[in-house]
């Protein structure tokens, strides 16, 4: 068939439209709103005049990354139950989030985490170690959309080097941002949510209508066997056995164990397993839980969001849509990678590129082609479009908060306090330019390393710093800066050293380029083996690192009770007390340019 | 600055503050318990009672229909009734000073 030898050899014109049309809106979108922008505080924080239903679709849009889109219907594809609690915790970390921080971080009134940071202990030293973590986390964070940007793009345009993608797609979004600031990108991010629910729920009710329900496919993988007229393609070698797959403690936690049961005599082996094997398990899925659940609740790109609510009870009814909207998009990816399984087992297989199971999202619905033709191209399509809209929304997010912290934090009230509104507009633009490259010179090196693996440090990160310090800072009077900064720094930096030796470990391995260079981490492979709860703690540090950063924070700050600021309760009634008692006072006020109090 | 109120001795004590923190609190600490409850006791169930999660319900294995299915709707209704108190809380935290 001709169009099948089109679509081998160049691109399809469904695939190809369909992103284009969401690039265009996307880039039409950021440049109406630029014209409405104007003051500092609409590039900032939207002029905190954000409608909670806007505002909802605006946070779920950002927060659906492209780990969210792609890597999550690849992990469970690949690893079957035990990866559904990243899709459920990175819904649920939101209740956190709701709970403890949402509603009094509004009251507060800043601009950015280092604004709070800074006037909750009248400390401008703390407002520089804030602002080292937002960019800190940012980069971290930044990185994965880059490479699901330059893999995408590979995907549609069989040929395109990685580079051009992450270039292509960093510099659109970099002018967005730079253009519109945060009220240019509600609107597209709001919009970008749509397109994503759109875009995972319609294929997988096409896929469901004509190849089985998602229970019929998960039942395939039990003993009972598949329903009648479901049917199934034989596993190749690499991928997991069933059992293993479709029950708790599979592949994916008891990696650690396994290792160190393949070094041991043959004969030793089935006892080390049966001893081991699900404790360590068991243990990897807590740490797992508390990275995810704690490290939602402390990302800077996110919670920044908050202060464009009009008043605290604003952001707590926003949460509380944010984690609908979101729950209700992460029940269809896990459908994703359990069709998956069953009908595209050559994906376990890998290729170059994207890692295998990864491009399942994107690949599955061309299964449709065999039976109805154009039907799979447009589907795929509309796939590729939801892939975009991800790590375009992901990005010019992360952008946002990131050019916040230079323009604002650093410019604003580091470098040139007295600075006037178009002198900061200004910076705000440059620090988008100067941010936006660095962020695509990032993303052009890290093609050989795993979107989850970058995604996941940034939430191991955030949850031992960014998280112990708002919870703590909301919600205990005692709190002092030194004790604030001390958990903060030794929580997020343990989190990172031992986040960063497992992944080192792991390059080590590879056979391509990044072997060469992290070549002198391979003997850590052999320390893992005999040692394998160790490696899981540094693998999953949270469990160890979220309790350290609490602990030091409560002893620290006993330790130096003295230096609690003095007017203390005044700020503990700005955070609590209700707007309506008139005690609400923005902690940066648009009309005195941002200097404050 | 806010202007003052003549609320305002009533609202700078420390017993307001006390009261005020406490109650939010208590409140979020009873939705965090049931989300906790339900987020850690399941790998606790599929610890010890794997045959039990195994079960098949509607296609799915028990397990497999709590977490990808039925947790999210559970967070849901904790959220929803956590904002309908805690504004509940704050209304009557303005009466009691307005009064």
């Amino acid at each position: 068939m001709p169009t099948t030898i089109a679509f081998l050899n160049g691109v399809d014109p469904w695939i190809f439209s369909f992103s284009f049309v969401t690039v265009a809106a996307t880039i039409w979108m950021g440049f109406r709103s630029a014209k409405t922008s104007k003051t500092a505080s609409d590039f900032f924080v939207a002029g905190r005049s954000v409608s909670v239903g806007w505002n909802a679709s605006a946070i779920s849009g950002e927060y659906l990354s492209a780990a969210s889109f792609m890597g999550v219907a690849g992990m469970v594809m690949s690893s079957g139950y035990d990866a559904l609690w990243y899709p459920v915790c990175y819904a649920c970390g939101y209740l956190f989030l709701l709970l403890f921080i949402a509603g009094p971080l509004r009251r507060f009134g800043a601009y950015t985490i280092p604004d709070f940071a800074e006037g909750r202990y009248d400390s401008p030293v703390f407002r520089k170690i804030a602002v080292c973590f937002v960019l800190f986390i940012g980069f971290f964070y930044t990185m994965p959309q880059m490479k699901g940007a330059g893999t995408v793009l590979a995907y549609i345009f069989p040929g395109m080097p990685y580079w051009g993608g992450v270039v292509l797609v960093g510099v659109v979004i970099t002018l967005n941002v730079a253009l519109g600031g945060m009220k240019g990108i509600t609107l597209v991010q709001a919009f970008q949510y749509w397109i994503k629910l759109f875009a995972i729920t319609v294929p997988v009710f096409v896929l469901m209508a004509v190849f089985g329900l998602y229970n019929g496919h998960v039942s395939a993988n039990t003993p009972a066997g598949a329903p009648a007229g479901l049917e199934r393609k034989a596993l190749v070698e690499k991928a997991p056995k069933d059992d293993k797959w479709v029950a708790p403690f599979g592949p994916l936690t008891t990696k650690a164990v396994n290792a160190a049961a393949a070094a041991l005599p043959a004969e030793e082996r089935p006892a080390y397993l049966a001893e081991h094997q699900k404790p360590y398990s068991l243990l990897y899925t807590y740490s797992l839980i508390i990275a995810l659940v704690c490290g939602t609740a402390g990302l800077p790109h996110i919670l920044v969001r908050f202060y464009t609510n009009p008043d605290g009870v604003a952001a707590k009814r926003t949460t509380m849509w944010v984690m609908i909207l979101i729950g209700v998009f992460y029940v269809f990816p896990p459908v994703f990678g359990v069709i998956g399984r069953n009908l595209m087992p050559e994906l376990y297989t890998g290729l170059a590129g994207i890692k295998g199971t990864d491009q399942v999202v994107l690949k599955l619905p061309t299964l449709l082609s065999e039976k109805y033709g154009v039907l799979g191209s447009i589907l795929s399509g509309i796939t590729c479009a939801g892939a975009f809209a991800a790590f375009m929304s992901t990005f010019s997010g992360l952008l946002v908060s990131m050019t916040g912290a230079l323009a604002h934090d650093v410019y604003g009230r580091m470098l040139r306090p007295g600075a006037n509104q178009a002198e900061r507009l200004v910076a705000f633009k440059f620090a988008a330019v100067l941010i936006g490259g660095v962020a695509i010179a990032l993303g052009c090196f890290v093609e050989p390393l795993e979107i989850n693996f970058m995604v996941g440090q940034a939430f191991a990160i955030a949850a031992a710093s960014y998280f112990p310090l708002l919870f703590m800072s909301v919600w205990w009077r005692g709190m002092t800066m030194k004790g604030a900064a001390t958990g903060m720094l030794s929580g997020g930096l343990c989190a990172l050293v031992a986040a960063a030796l497992t992944n080192f470990s792991t390059l080590a391995l590879d056979k391509g380029p990044m072997g060469k260079v992290f070549a002198g981490f391979a003997p850590l492979n052999a320390f893992w083996a005999q040692h394998p709860l160790l490696r899981i703690l540094c693998e999953q540090p949270a469990i160890w690192t979220v309790p350290l950063s609490i602990g030091l924070m409560v002893v620290v700050s006993k330790a130096t009770a003295a230096s609690v600021p003095g007017d203390i309760r005044m700020k503990m009634l700005v955070l609590h007390a209700p707007e309506d008692l008139g005690l609400k006072q923005e902690y940066i006020q648009e009309h005195q340019g941002g200097t404050g109090h | 600055m806010p202007t003052p109120t003549p609320h305002d001795d009533r609202v700078h004590s420390e017993e307001f503050l006390h009261t005020l923190m406490r109650r939010q609190l208590k409140l979020s600490i009873a939705c965090a318990a049931s989300f906790l409850l339900a987020l850690l006791g399941l790998p606790l169930l599929n610890y010890f009672a794997p045959a039990l999660m195994a079960t098949r319900v509607f296609g799915f294995t028990l397990s497999w229909l709590v977490l990808g299915v039925l947790f999210f709707p559970a967070v849901w209704s904790i959220s929803w009734y956590f904002i309908r108190r805690s504004i509940a809380l704050e209304d009557d935290e303005v009466k009691s000073v307005k009064r």
